[in-house]
């Protein structure tokens, strides 16, 4: 029990980090950068219940990611629909067409699997760019409201802030919960020995469609999130590109670590921001950062950080020692 | 208990097992031994619901179980262990117990995210009983380990303290003997029989001569996918079909 209550600590400190984060960073542009991180988390953590845990890859996440935000948009910018409503709708709408999808795509096993996402992620991205009736194609979706609260409206970069992390806290909790529960179990079960989970009586194939469609709601939450605070979204963001870029961050955070999925979307939105002091040669130093990374942190940034302190601090205590 | 009737497995043009029939009684260790190739595996996986055979059909207390996945065999009480122990590697040593308890608790995904008060008193459940189950396989001490971490040996205990956990009615155990040594080996003869003394049926597929004809009350001798015999071990050890099949005809 002691370990749970560790668990509880920590996630408090965290709470508490992202409330007191506005007295440091409160001017428009880093906050902006700020909600990136929170939306960024959100979708790096959905993606990580299914390739973290279940070892299931979806190269699809920014398609769930862009129907969350268009059936938001157009619900509430075209036909005035309530933008909490329209969320909702979103995210139930999203988990049901993932968990029918679902049943034949996981079928499928690594690479399969990769294509079948993929195709699906970039179905979905087409569809954008052609539906024009009903997305405005290329050009996008403007107009869509911001939420609102009893006449409270999320209008600023700072109550959007609050919004987000609102959201991502709320989703980073409950899923702390789900993967220390016997679903946790059965899904880190299914990615070590598919066939050993099987005998022990986990219906492995529906608890992957299972997570799929989960995970899949959980990026048309944060996609609805999106569309309401950009109040304008276009396909570009919902490319393969954008796939991959969650992908990175997942592996690059750490793999089934539901803080890794934090630290690896805070990083990978941050860092091109900062590079932009290297100017055309931003994307080299991005690429080169994160090969290094992968070499030198295969665990990803939740455990190669720790490790990285405590060597360090190994050092500095021999080179004081001979001193002594 | 369980019964086999006529079991054919063809993959392509090869036939690994053909027109197998036996029958397990309740509460007896049953040994399935022959030299390798004979298909005793492949009667494991079959029977286990990983392999769908060809033809013939698996009775488990009366009941059909040819069809069955093996996840749904779980659930009627029909577990096994792997030749090659398949643990979750990145699990402890008590965790993997715990999955073992899947069967046995209900929570769905909500119920989990949204610690539901009759999924925490299930969870505490799990884990108290998947203490004792670790006990019972005296690998208590290694609980907190990472599976992948654990010797062959005591990873053989924990896939059993794994199996035990589902609360079977009948364990087939592939090859428990393989890998480990022979102080291991009479570790592992009496845990066979502490699992039976639980009331389980086992069924055992065995290299290990000594170890077979020392614990099982029942053997069946396959060869080249044919059932060649089948008796006590006294009875084994004196059939010449036996013998020869394994010292070769000569």
């Amino acid at each position: 029990m002691s370990f749970l209550n560790r668990e509880i600590v920590k996630f408090i400190a965290l709470v508490v980090i992202i409330l007191l984060m506005p007295i440091l960073v409160h001017e428009g542009y880093l906050l902006n950068v700020m909600v990136f991180v929170g939306i960024h988390t959100m979708l790096a953590l959905a993606l990580n219940l299914l390739l973290g845990y279940a070892g299931q890859i979806s190269l699809g996440q920014a398609g769930f990611f862009g129907l969350g935000a268009y059936i938001s948009g157009i619900l509430t910018a075209t036909h005035g629909i309530n933008p909490w409503l329209a969320m909702l709708t979103a995210a139930v709408v999203v988990t049901l067409v993932a968990f029918m999808v679902g049943f034949p795509i996981l079928k499928l096993k690594g690479h399969y699997l990769a294509m079948a996402t993929l195709g699906l992620g970039i179905i979905i991205y087409i569809v954008f760019n052609e539906a024009i009736d009903q997305t405005g194609g290329p050009s996008g979706l403007s107009g869509i409201p911001n939420l609102s609260i009893a006449g409270f409206i999320f209008d600023s970069d700072l109550k959007n802030y609050y919004l987000i992390w609102g959201f991502t806290l709320l989703a980073m909790g409950l899923s702390l919960n789900l993967v220390h529960s016997r679903i946790g179990r059965a899904l880190r079960a299914i990615h070590d020995s598919e066939v050993a989970a099987r005998v022990m009586g986990v219906n492995a194939r529906l608890l992957k469609v299972q997570i799929f469609a989960l995970s899949a709601g959980l990026s048309a939450i944060a996609g609805s999130l999106y569309a309401h605070t950009m109040t304008f979204i276009a396909p570009a963001s919902f490319g393969f590109n954008f796939s991959v870029e969650l992908i990175t961050m997942v592996i690059i955070g750490g793999l089934a670590s539901i803080y890794g999925s934090l630290l690896g979307a805070a990083l990978l939105t941050v860092l091109p921001e900062i590079l932009r002091a290297f100017h055309d040669y931003d994307i080299i130093v991005y690429g080169l950062l994160l090969v290094l990374m992968t070499m030198f942190m295969p665990g990803g940034l939740v455990k190669g950080i720790p490790s990285l302190i405590a060597s360090i601090w190994a050092k500095s205590r021999k080179k004081v020692i001979p001193d002594a | 208990m369980l019964e086999v009737r006529g079991l054919t497995q063809r993959f392509g043009g090869i036939t690994a097992l053909e027109d197998i029939s036996f029958a397990v009684t309740k509460g007896e260790i049953t040994g399935v031994i022959g030299p390798n190739g004979a298909g005793k595996t492949t009667l494991f996986n079959i029977v286990t619901g990983i392999y769908a055979q060809t033809s013939g059909v698996v009775v488990l207390e009366g009941a059909d179980i040819s069809s069955l996945p093996a996840e749904k065999l779980a659930v009627k009480g029909l577990v096994r262990t792997f030749q090659n122990i398949e643990l979750f590697g990145n699990m402890t040593v008590l965790e993997n117990v715990m999955l073992g308890m899947h069967t046995r608790s209900h929570s769905g995904i909500l119920a989990c995210m949204f610690k539901m008060p009759w999924h925490l008193r299930e969870e505490w459940i799990i884990r108290e009983q998947a203490i004792e189950w670790l006990e019972f396989c005296g690998i208590t001490d290694l609980s907190d380990q990472k599976a992948s971490n654990l010797p062959f040996g005591k990873g053989r205990l924990l896939e059993i303290a794994r199996a035990m956990a589902v609360r079977p009615s009948i364990m087939l155990m592939d090859e428990p003997a393989a890998g480990l040594n022979s102080r291991e080996t009479v570790q592992l003869a009496v845990l066979i029989r502490k699992i039976r003394a639980t009331g389980v049926t086992v069924v055992l597929v065995e290299h290990d001569m000594e170890l077979v004809m020392d614990i099982c009350d029942r053997i069946i001798v396959l060869n080249l996918g044919r059932k060649l015999a089948e008796g006590t071990p006294r009875e084994i050890q004196e059939n010449t079909a036996v013998i020869s099949a394994y010292l070769g005809e000569g």
